[in-house]
This record gives C-alpha cells, sequence and structure tokens, in this order.
C-alpha cells in the first residue's frame, strides 16, 4: 500500500474510515476461530457507491479484497488470509424500509440480525433465522455464510427469506439480483448463488428479506431422556406424529454432565439425553400440540417432561441450553467445533459413531445441536500443550467429517467452509462439481481477488 | 495495596475466545460500530502490548482511551473476561510510561486529595458553577487542578454545588441500639459534595433501623477517576487511606454505585477483608428485610401516603451495579413502594454514557451514548426516573433535558426516605 493509494482511499471513505497501523491491523487480523491473518489496510465504507469505488480501486491494483462483519463466523470467512483491503460493512447499519403491506424489508448488510428482529417485531412481523449470535453477527454474514439457527427446523434457514440483493462486483459495477416478489424466475438465479457463497463472489450491499406474521405465543418444554437412543426415538416419534415444532434442540450425555452443576433446572444422573422442544402459532393449537407431544413422547425412554408454565419458566428451560457454552472449557481449554448435519433418522448412528471416535482416539467429545434437522455442534475439547494433541484433534475432526459425509450428510450445516474446512471439501464434493464451483466463482471474479482463499481446497 | 499489573491478567486476556459476542453490550461499539471501540479489540491490544509485540502507538492509545469501563461486554461476555479491570490496568501502564495528559492529571490530583476537593467544592459553591470549569483561579497551575472542561462541554448541565457538603452536615459517629452492628458509611465525592441530602438521608435511614453509623471524615475518593484516568499511585494511596479509616466498622455500605464498584476493587489490591465487609444501600436494604421494618414503623405513627406528585418511575440501571448482578434489589424495594407504580423500561440497562472521565474526553459521543435511553424511557411514560449512582443522576438529567422532556430524575435513596416519610416532596432533590 502506498501513501497515494492510502490517499486515493482516503479521498473515498474518508481518512477516519481507512486504517492502516500496526494496532489497527493488528484488531483485524482475527474472527472467531481466533486465527490471524492481518490486512494490509481495513476500510470502513458507508454507502454501495462507496463501496463499488473501493472495489473499483483494489481491482486496478489488484489488490485482494474480504469482506467482513460482525467477525464472528466460525470457519474464518472473514480473515483477510492473502493481506489486501478488508471491507468492514459494519457501519452500513440502516434498516431502510419495511413494507407492512407485502410483507417485506430492506436493510444494509451491517444491521445486527437481533436488532433487524427486534425492529420487525415491533410492528407484528417476524423474521425467523436466529444464529445463536443473533445479538451481534451481521445479516451480511448471514447471507454469506447461510446461517441457520434453532427455529429453522420450521422456518427454514437464511436463504429461504432473502428475495433479493444488491451486490457489488468484484471489478466494482453494483448489480442487483432477485427482487420484491416471493415468485421470480427470471433468469438465473443469481440471489440464491450469493447467499452461501462467504464472500467469495460479490459483495452484498443491501438485502431484500422476506418476512411473516409473528406467531401469537409459544410453548416451551424440557424432555429429560435415559438414553440417547430413546431421545432420537421421540424426535422421530413427534415428525411422524405430523407436529414440526419450531424447535428440537438436544443435548447428549457429556454435554448435560458439564452442565449438571450449573443448571438452573435439576438434571439427574439419569438424565443422559435432553430436548428442548418449543412450538409456536395460536395459543389454542399451541396448547394441543404440547399435549400431543407429551404423549408421544412418553414411551421413550423419557423420566421427566416439563411444559413451561409462563415466561420465567420458558427462560429457565433456555438457560440451561445457554449455560453449555461457558461450561464446556472444564472438559479442556482448547475447542475444536465443528457443525456437521446427517439426516435426520441418522442421528443416533451419528452420535455412535462420536462416541467411537472419543473412546478410541482418547478425547472429549461434546454433542448438541439442533435435533430436528441433524445438526451436530460437535465439540472437541482438548489441551493442546499436552504433547501431540493437536495431531490428535485434527486426526478426530477428520473422521468427524468422514462419518458424517460417510451417513450421506455434510461437513457443515450452518458455519461455511471458509478456510478451517476448505481442505476437507473434497470428501463431500464430488471432482465435477468441484470444477463447475471454480468455474463459477471464475465468472465473477477472474482475477482471484475477492476473499481469495476460502472454501477451495489449497492446490 | 497494590494494583494488579497488567501482567496479572495474563490468564484472564486468554480467556477472551474473539467469539465478538461482546458487540452486543459495548456502547462504544454500538455507536461507533468499529472494532477498537469493542472489548475484543482492546483484548486484542492489552495481550499484544503485554507480550510486546505492539508499541504504544497513537492508534492503540485512542482505542484504549475510548472505553467507558462500563463493563456492559463482561456481562455478555461467556468467559466474563474482565475488560475494564484489563483496560485501567494498560492505562496504568501507559501513563507509568508517558506521563498524564493535563485532564487526567488534573482529575486524578483533584480526586486523590480530599482537601484539594474539599476546597474546590466550597469555590464552586461560592460562585463559580462547575460549568465551563470545575476549576478555581487560586489554585496554583502546577497543582494540576486548572483543570478546564474541555471546550466541547459548554451547555453541560451541572447540579448546583450546595454550600454544606455532607462532612459539614453529618457527625462522625451516631450511636444506634445497643447490640446492633456498626455500619461504617461509604459517601463518596458524588454524595459528599453534589447530594449531600441523599447522603444524609441513607445516613439517616440505617440509624433509624437502629444501626450505630460511622462516618469517618478522614475517608475519602473511592478511586474511580483516578482508575480511569491511569493513577496507579493515586489509587493506591486512596485505597490505604479508606481502609484505615473504615477499621472501626463491622458492615460498609455505600449509596453510590460507582463507589461500590470502586472500593470493590480494593479486594484484587489485597484488602479482601475490606470488600468483603462492603454492602450496596439497596441490597442492604433488602438483604436485611429492612423495608418491613421501615415501613411498620411508619404505619404506627404517619397517617398513611399523601398522593405522590408521579405515580409512574421507572429504574435506571448503574453500570457498576449491574456489572456486580445488583439489579434486583432497587426493583424490589420500588416496586413495593406505597403510592406509585414501579415500570420497568426498554433499557433499562444502557450506560447513561457518562463514563466518568470518558465524557470531559469525548462529550460528544457520550452524548450520543446517552441518548440512546430517551426512546425507551419515552415508551416508559415515566414521571421519574431512579437510579443509584451520582454520576448517571447528573449525565440522565442532562439527557433528558437536552431531549426537551419533562421526566425527573432522583436517587433511590430520595424516594426511599420520602416513601417512609409518608410524603413524596423530593425537595431537596432538584438535580
Ligand atoms: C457464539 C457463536 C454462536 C454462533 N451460532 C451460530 C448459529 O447458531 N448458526 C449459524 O449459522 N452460525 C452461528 N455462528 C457463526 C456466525 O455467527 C455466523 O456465521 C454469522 O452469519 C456470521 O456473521 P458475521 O457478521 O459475524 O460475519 P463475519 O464472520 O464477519 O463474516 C462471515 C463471512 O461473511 C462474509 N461477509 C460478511 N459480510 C458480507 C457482505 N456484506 N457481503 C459479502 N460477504 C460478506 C465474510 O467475508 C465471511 O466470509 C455463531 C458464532 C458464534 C461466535
Ligand atoms: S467497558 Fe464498556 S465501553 Fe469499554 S469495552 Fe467494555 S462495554 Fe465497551
Ligand atoms: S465476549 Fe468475551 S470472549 Fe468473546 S470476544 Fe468479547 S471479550 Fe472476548
Amino acid at each position: 500500500m502506498t501513501p497515494k493509494q492510502l490517499a486515493q482511499l482516503q479521498a473515498i471513505v474518508g481518512a477516519e474510515n481507512c486504517l492502516a497501523t500496526e494496532a489497527d491491523r493488528l484488531i483485524h487480523a482475527y474472527d472467531a476461530t481466533q486465527r490471524r491473518h492481518p490486512p494490509d489496510i481495513v476500510v470502513y465504507p458507508n454507502s454501495t457507491e462507496e463501496v463499488s469505488q473501493v472495489m473499483r480501486l483494489a481491482h486496478t491494483w489488484r489488490l485482494p479484497v474480504t469482506p467482513r462483519g460482525a467477525g464472528s463466523g466460525f470457519s474464518g470467512g472473514a480473515l483477510p488470509v492473502a493481506g489486501g483491503v478488508e471491507l468492514v460493512l459494519t457501519r452500513m447499519n440502516r434498516i431502510l424500509e419495511i413494507d407492512r403491506e407485502n410483507f417485506i424489508a430492506v436493510a444494509e448488510p451491517g444491521v445486527v440480525t437481533a436488532d433487524f428482529q427486534r425492529a420487525v417485531e415491533s410492528l407484528g412481523l417476524f423474521y425467523p433465522p436466529d444464529p445463536a449470535s443473533q445479538e451481534f453477527c451481521t445479516l451480511g454474514g448471514n447471507i454469506a455464510e447461510n446461517a441457520g439457527g434453532p427455529r429453522c427446523l420450521k422456518y427454514g434457514v437464511t436463504r429461504d427469506y432473502v428475495l433479493g440483493l444488491t451486490v457489488v462486483s468484484a471489478q466494482g459495477e453494483i448489480f442487483h439480483t432477485g427482487g420484491r416478489t416471493l415468485k421470480n424466475v427470471a433468469g438465473y438465479d443469481l440471489t440464491h448463488l450469493i447467499v452461501g457463497s462467504e464472500g467469495t463472489l460479490g459483495i452484498v450491499t443491501a438485502i431484500t428479506l422476506k418476512l411473516l406474521p409473528k406467531p401469537a405465543s409459544k410453548k416451551t418444554m424440557l424432555a429429560q431422556f435415559s438414553s440417547i437412543n430413546g431421545a432420537a426415538r421421540a424426535v422421530t416419534a413427534i415428525i411422524s406424529g405430523k407436529i414440526i415444532p419450531t424447535t428440537l434442540e438436544f443435548m447428549d450425555a457429556a454435554t448435560i454432565s458439564c452442565i449438571r452443576e450449573r443448571s438452573p433446572i435439576p438434571l439427574p444422573d439419569k438424565c443422559q439425553a435432553a430436548l428442548i422442544i418449543e412450538v409456536d402459532g395460536d395459543p389454542a393449537q399451541v396448547e394441543t400440540q404440547m399435549v400431543a407431544i407429551a404423549t408421544l413422547i412418553a414411551p421413550c425412554d423419557l423420566l421427566r417432561g416439563q411444559i413451561a408454565a409462563n415466561v420465567q419458566d420458558t427462560e429457565r428451560i433456555w438457560q440451561v441450553r445457554r449455560a453449555v457454552s461457558p461450561s464446556l472449557k472444564q472438559l479442556g481449554p482448547d475447542k475444536f467445533n465443528e457443525d456437521i448435519v446427517v439426516p435426520r433418522a441418522q442421528l443416533p448412528q451419528m452420535i455412535e459413531a462420536l462416541e467411537e471416535i472419543a473412546a478410541r482416539l482418547q478425547v472429549r467429545i461434546v454433542n448438541f445441536g439442533h435435533a430436528g434437522d441433524g445438526n451436530i455442534h460437535v465439540n472437541i475439547m482438548v489441551d493442546l500443550r499436552q504433547e501431540r494433541m493437536e495431531e490428535k484433534a485434527r486426526q478426530a475432526v477428520g473422521e468427524v467429517f468422514q462419518a458424517a459425509v460417510g451417513l450421506r450428510g455434510s461437513i457443515s450445516g450452518e458455519h461455511g467452509i471458509g478456510t478451517v474446512k476448505a481442505g476437507y471439501l473434497g470428501l463431500e464434493i464430488d471432482p465435477v462439481a468441484m470444477a463447475m464451483m471454480r468455474r463459477v466463482k471464475a465468472a465473477f471474479d477472474p482475477d482471484n481477488l475477492l476473499n481469495p482463499g476460502k472454501i477451495f481446497p489449497p492446490p | 495495596m497494590k494494583n494488579p499489573s497488567l501482567a496479572d491478567y495474563h490468564e484472564a486476556m486468554r480467556q477472551c475466545v474473539k467469539c465478538g459476542a461482546c458487540q452486543a453490550k459495548c456502547p462504544t461499539y454500538r455507536l461507533t460500530r468499529r472494532e477498537g471501540a469493542v472489548a475484543r479489540g482492546k483484548i486484542a491490544l492489552a495481550s499484544a502490548l503485554a507480550d510486546g509485540e505492539i508499541a504504544m502507538e497513537n492508534a492503540l492509545l485512542r482505542d484504549l482511551d475510548f472505553c467507558l469501563l462500563c463493563g456492559g461486554c463482561a456481562t455478555a461476555c461467556p468467559n466474563a473476561v474482565p475488560t475494564p479491570e484489563i483496560v485501567a490496568a494498560v492505562r496504568r501502564e501507559i501513563s507509568a510510561q508517558r506521563g498524564f495528559s493535563p485532564l487526567t492529571r488534573g482529575i486524578a490530583r483533584l480526586t486523590a486529595s480530599p482537601k484539594l476537593l474539599k476546597m474546590a467544592a466550597r469555590m464552586a459553591a461560592a460562585g463559580e458553577t462547575l460549568a465551563p470549569g470545575i476549576v478555581a483561579k487560586r489554585i496554583p497551575e502546577e497543582s494540576g487542578l486548572r483543570l478546564r472542561l474541555p471546550k466541547a462541554m459548554a451547555g453541560r448541565l451541572l447540579p448546583q454545588i450546595p454550600r454544606r457538603n455532607l462532612f459539614d452536615r453529618l457527625p462522625e459517629k451516631i450511636a444506634g441500639q445497643p447490640g446492633k452492628p456498626t455500619i461504617g458509611f461509604f459517601a463518596g465525592c458524588g454524595l459528599t459534595y453534589l447530594f449531600p441530602h441523599v447522603g444524609e438521608m441513607a445516613v439517616h435511614l440505617l440509624n433509624r433501623l437502629g444501626y450505630s453509623v460511622l462516618f469517618p471524615k478522614n475517608q475519602g475518593c473511592c478511586g474511580i477517576p483516578a482508575t480511569s484516568c491511569g493513577d496507579g499511585a493515586a489509587v493506591e494511596r486512596l485505597a490505604a487511606r479508606n481502609v484505615n479509616a473504615f477499621a472501626g466498622a463491622d458492615i460498609i455500605v455505600t449509596a453510590c454505585a460507582s463507589c461500590y464498584s470502586g472500593i470493590g476493587a480494593y479486594r484484587a489490591m489485597g484488602a479482601a477483608d475490606f470488600s468483603g465487609k462492603t454492602v450496596e444501600f439497596c441490597d442492604f436494604i433488602v438483604r436485611e428485610r429492612l423495608q418491613d421494618i421501615l415501613f411498620a414503623e411508619k404505619k404506627d405513627g404517619a397517617d398513611g401516603n399523601s398522593p405522590a406528585p408521579w405515580r409512574r418511575v421507572t429504574w435506571h440501571d448503574p453500570c457498576h451495579l449491574k456489572r456486580h448482578g445488583l439489579t434486583a434489589a432497587p426493583r424490589k424495594i420500588l416496586a413495593n413502594l406505597p403510592g406509585i407504580d414501579f415500570i420497568e423500561m426498554a433499557g433499562a440497562s444502557l450506560c447513561c454514557g457518562l463514563g466518568g472521565s470518558f465524557s470531559l474526553k469525548h462529550y460528544d459521543a457520550s452524548k450520543a451514548i446517552g441518548a440512546a435511553k430517551i426512546p425507551g424511557l419515552q415508551a416508559s411514560e415515566a414521571e421519574l426516573v431512579i437510579t443509584s449512582c451520582p454520576g448517571c443522576l447528573v449525565q440522565l438529567q442532562d439527557t433528558i433535558s437536552r431531549a426537551g422532556l419533562n421526566i425527573r430524575v432522583a436517587h433511590v435513596v430520595e424516594v426511599l426516605a420520602d416513601a417512609t416519610a409518608g410524603k413524596y416532596s423530593l425537595k431537596s432533590g432538584q438535580v
């Protein structure tokens, strides 16, 4: 970065929005993966137009550009592994429009997901995607990773709510995809190609989202089981019973033993698996569904089913779930956190495979996640200061991915591939499909300047 | 008494897993949306500095200066990383190596010396209002006390300083019922000089409950302003002075949220005994079930409550209570007061934006952070907002006036004292 180049960037976004000192580069080098790759310069644009001008210059200079939202990604998508420009979109955080007649909203990428949810909910509307990071991650990051969350069982993932995008290309051109209608079959569906593309095809600068009416009520249950198999059968029983709950979160025995001490609801030793089941809709329907669920799961090694009677109860049930992340550290200071997904019915087989890997490699593995859609957060807890632990943990990760793919699942349900899983993509994607993906990338970004080093296995 | 050093936080800093959750609760981040403003960025800088990876360059100083020490981040952090303590430790390191700015030196010196503070308050009360300069022309330039508020602060609403401070109003010892413990009352600068009537009321309430009250005249500032300015030596001197002053107390009660946090920090400096005896006023009232006694007593004598001049009241969480999980006690007190409706407002736990020296250095940011309280306040339709930190009182009143709202501000002690007296007057509570 020459002084002249810096001055040109400053002219576009203002000097205070171009950061290039040692300290600035240091604090923009990481994301939630905790890896470090400092950019050469950090730019905080404030409009589509500014993004376009920055991209144009970067393209002329052949400088890599890495878009970034809140940096909460778990796959290293926002890491500027090739240096260059880090383009942080957090200042672009305006909700441009909430259209109550058409049930759509338009927002900039830097809007924090939960802020957006609160804004639409205050008008009786509803935006379902609810990643656990919703209080701090951005809509732009959600689009780029196609984020999911507990409610996705009933409501689908981010992709299902994106109607249209404003995008800046690697060359700096501004283009629009999709529109404001639920139906739209004009040409290729670029909208949904860009959703989940991890910032490698374009910079998203405005997002048109579909909204739903806000459900009138919800009901929550904590169900404790004496076996993981019982919990798995309960999941199947509920869905075969033609009820799609909003949420079906599960915790395995290792998770439960981690939180037993700090759980606000007693979890006896006999409890070897737990489900948090939530249904929503109008009050009468919610009541009947909960009663039906209680009956359906009763024969499945159920120890106890507690239905929340009020908001405090509901809060207490979710506190059980929230106790998980902070309590994992007691098993080891370092965490390898993967989010594999398998077809729902293969969940017990996957858990078995995970237990086998843990026992054979002598590592602690804790599993919890979204049982309804087969998405398991696999946490391999180790102490990297121990000799050869890193190697062992990596072997475990590799085997976990193989097991998931073997059950015809995927190596990532919601966190994306980024840099941390790039080496494993070939396990799942066949060579022809991989080549096709590379050609798509080349069509959008022939010079490989937009978020290079992501998704594709290193050569 | 010794401050922890930056190196002492090595393990705490390692606990930061860079998840970004602190962004949700960091007022400076919510305002600027920049990584340098949020705990995650500050921890990265602090640990790089501790590891010798980076020098004290301007961008680093800028980011570590731009922090309210409010602890919002720590309440959102899954690993409870103590960012305010870490930032304070870095500031001590910075000032040790690079000295102080005139403003920070002024604040630290003023609050570190009870004598100077008394003198400044007297002079301010005698005519020179705090704005535009805390001031005193007679104070020699080199004392560092010719502390002028930055020009940008002109127009800042500050309370009139009463002529008689709390030391003038209270004796050193007030006897209670025999056999009851002695409570040491830690007043702090705010309740001593700006709101002495609140300090008086708190002490009288405690005494009415039968406690002997010790009000040591040699107590000083809790040390928060000096901490925020990075003056470690001043904090250590104040801590030693206060620990010594309260040696005779069984329990130490403070009605200032910031002081509660400030004297609580002596624990990490080696005064676990002192900090262990410290209780926050509302917490004490609720924990000891004193509210029942106060009202039982009143029912015997007075003839019930005359109607309050306002009905709807709400609570603002001072950061320095929220950080320590003290959010339930004041609400419990307010919800049980006769003749008023306690309403929870949206954003009750949002920082008021003062942050001590932060608002002196970054007044525009401080105002903007404070303004975030307005929508919640307005929606609550409260007529009175109650809190327990003098700093929050000043800042909230400034924010409310700026927004052109007609909402009053009061310390919880005033409202409780009024309620037990059977008449809500807040007559001396004009902020
Ligand atoms: C505690 C915790 C819990 C989490 N829980 C979940 C969960 O339940 N479900 C889930 O799906 N994820 C979860 N995540 C992962 C993460 O929060 C999501 O992937 C989120 O979508 C990332 O958003 P972000 O704003 O932080 O994006 P970043 O991490 O900054 O970036 C992520 C990717 O998006 C790209 N990008 C960002 N903005 C744009 C843009 N405007 N245009 C183009 N590309 C862009 C970046 O280049 C990068 O590749 C969790 C993370 C944490 C730390
Ligand atoms: S103490 Fe307050 S201002 Fe400072 S980083 Fe934490 S939340 Fe932000
Ligand atoms: S929330 Fe805590 S652990 Fe996460 S980035 Fe912030 S300080 Fe670090």
